[in-house]
């Protein structure tokens, strides 16, 4: 059984005044695939490299199961970490590269061979053992960097943007790979990506970081439907959701419609201290067509199975650009005047970025 | 205009130019390579494309007189000195560049510094102390003294030239031998000598064509025993008679060595800086 828990974790580097990971505080679960993500700067590949032992800790504790691994090198915490430029011994073998740990720990030759020829059957690398690794494609080199890890049975396997030097296809085909592995595995796992999509499609949980502070760790579907600030709203999903500026009228107003919140929802916002907020809504709420707030269409995105619609309205005296997520086929074209409705989930935030209330809301003429 | 055609003429010209010059420079070796080949008579005489070659003169060269230095004592000392104090320079250079390149130590730039200064001070300017020096601790006329200031000569370049080539090894590499288990030995055995080969091949030729060229030191420690190459070179020179053809040879002799070691070095320079190219 082997769970990670970062307890305050904290590192600073010299000559900055932020701290890069800020009193980190995480719990992963035994088996967890636990996705970090956050744009780049966020801390959130040095929250895995000090779980890897590669960056020392200025404050905190991180636990690998009971042991306290804050002072232990990184040889001796029982990890495997796959890099994303995959990190391969350019002068050794596959086989040599996958066997490589191995024959640090003083494993036996034969037992080593088994191991590594169980690890490659599982990669699809039988053929390619005896290859250096200049010879492979990028994603053959991949495999081997998961093989390199999965040779060794480690408690944890830590994964450092694996997939995002591979082109835009196999990348995902890699990912459905990574997650059936890690499931049959069943082996704790950290997986850093900038992609949230990924993280989404990947993540038991997701953590969410920004300038080294943990803003939200969830599973994908409560980070999406329950983004506890601003932030997490803004960063998952995309299109991201529209994020409207209301200031501090009451009722709220977007354009010249005021938007109707649920009981709830109403209460909430009665209950806050008056400011200025933001309400937030996904793109798959916003429907195109009859509606009482009038936008003009910028833009139109075909994908086939559906279709982003980017309109511009009045708001506030200024042009606010919106994003609505449409089932294809859609009639609407660049230049069309049409009418908006919000149906569906609505967010309020306020100034700073903390949630008021998430509610059932739509909008209504003024 | 027909810029195509230009850029072709001009290229003509540059080639052109190219091989002029390397002619100019090449000139004078063909020329030693050609008069070792000669009578003594023909090489003093004006200049002759074509004459009868012999090789007598590396006979004359190569003949042992008793009391006076031979070309095989010489060639023997030179072998030492050159071969143990590149061993040596190795020995020591590696785990600098290493403290220098993969884990600053602080104040790195400094030592880095420190190091090229040593070679900032002229070469005259030192050999009285170090003569004196010499002399007090016996050390005059051995290989020994050679050894040692061979050893101090071509250190700071080696740490110089081993950082660079360490420091094109990437990051992750080390990272992931250390995840992988393997202990500052096992990451220099495995990872970090494995990858600088070519480097450390390329440095060590370096240090071994520096120590074998040297002549300043070694004329004015060890001018009665053991002395170098260069010194047995000079000893072909003499104050009656004709010497070019037989200068020449001896010339030829000593130049092989390190003819031979740069056109490896050359080679090996090139895989070397090209070592970045992992990924």
């Amino acid at each position: 059984m082997t769970s990670v828990r970062f307890e305050k974790a904290t590192r600073r580097y010299a000559g900055t005044p932020k701290a890069a990971v800020d009193d980190l505080d995480l719990d992963i679960g035994d088996g967890e695939l636990l996705v970090l993500v956050g744009p780049s700067g966020s801390g959130k590949s040095t929250a895995l490299r000090m779980l890897a032992g590669l960056e020392p800790l200025d404050g905190g504790a991180i636990y690998i199961g009971d042991r306290d691994v804050s002072a232990v090198r990184p040889r001796d915490r029982d990890i495997a970490m796959v890099f994303q430029n995959y990190a391969l011994y350019p002068q050794l073998t596959v086989a040599e590269n996958m066997g490589f740990a191995l024959k640090q720990q003083g494993v036996p030759r034969d037992e080593r061979i088994t191991r590594v020829r169980e690890a490659a059957r599982v990669l699809d690398l039988e053929p390619y053992l005896a290859r250096k690794p200049k010879h492979l494609s990028g994603g053959q080199r991949q495999r081997v960097a998961m093989g390199r890890a999965i040779v060794r049975r480690p408690a944890v396997y830590l994964m450092d943007e694996p997939l995002s030097n591979l082109d835009a296809k196999l990348r995902v085909q890699t990912r459905t790979e990574v997650v059936e592995l890690q499931a049959r595995l069943g082996v704790t796992t950290v997986y850093v990506t900038h992609d949230q999509v990924e993280a989404m499609t990947m993540g038991h949980r997701v953590a969410v970081l920004k300038d080294g502070v943990l803003q939200q760790c969830d599973a994908p579907g409560t980070l999406y439907h329950q983004p506890s600030n601003l932030f997490v709203a803004g960063f998952i999903g995309s299109p991201a959701m529209n994020l409207v500026d209301v200031g501090d009228d009451r009722p709220t107003r977007i354009g010249d419609t005021t938007v109707v919140f649920d009981a709830a929802g109403a209460a909430a916002l009665e209950g806050a201290a008056a400011g200025d907020v933001i309400v937030g809504f996904r793109p798959e709420a916003l429907r195109v067509g009859d509606g009482p707030l009038r936008a003009r269409i910028r833009t139109v995105e075909d994908l086939g199975s559906e279709v982003f619609v980017h309109l511009a309205l009045e708001h506030r005296g200024a042009n606010l650009p919106l994003v609505s997520k449409m089932a294809a086929p859609f009639a609407g074209r660049a230049g069309d005047d049409v009418g908006l409705q919000i149906a569906g989930t609505t967010h309020v935030f306020t100034a700073d970025g903390s949630r008021i209330v998430t509610a059932t809301s739509s909008l209504a003429p003024r | 205009m027909n810029t195509v055609g230009e850029r072709r003429w001009v290229n003509a010209v540059f080639g052109l130019l190219a091989w002029l010059v390397g002619l100019v420079f090449f000139f004078p070796v063909l020329w030693m390579v050609l008069n070792s080949f000669k009578g003594e008579q023909d090489a003093n005489t004006s200049p002759k494309l074509f004459f009868h070659p012999t090789m007598d003169r590396y006979r004359d060269v190569t003949k042992t007189t008793r009391g006076l230095l031979s070309f095989r004592e010489a060639f023997a000392n030179s072998a030492f000195v050159v071969i143990v104090s590149t061993v040596i320079v190795l020995v020591l250079a590696i785990p600098a560049a290493y403290a220098l390149a993969i884990r600053p130590i602080p104040k790195w730039r400094d030592v880095l510094f420190f190091f090229i200064s040593t070679k900032f001070l002229p070469v005259v300017a030192s050999i009285l102390p170090l003569w004196i020096l010499a002399k007090d601790l016996h050390l005059l006329n051995t290989r020994t003294v050679l050894v040692i200031l061979y050893t101090g000569m071509n250190l700071p370049l080696a740490v110089w030239m081993l950082r660079s080539f360490f420091q094109e090894i990437p990051h992750e590499l080390i990272e992931a031998a250390e995840i992988d288990g393997a202990g500052l030995r096992g990451q220099l055995t495995s990872i970090i000598l494995p990858m600088a080969a070519p480097g450390i091949a390329a440095t060590a030729l370096l240090c071994v064509i520096f120590a074998w060229n040297e002549f300043f030191f070694a004329v004015q420690l060890n001018p009665a025993k053991g002395s170098t190459v260069p010194i047995w070179v000079t000893t072909n020179i003499s104050t009656r008679g004709n010497f070019l053809a037989k200068l020449s040879a001896a010339s030829v002799l000593a130049s092989l060595p390190v003819v031979l070691a740069g056109w490896i070095a050359q080679k090996r320079m090139i895989r070397g800086l090209a070592m970045g190219a992992i990924k």
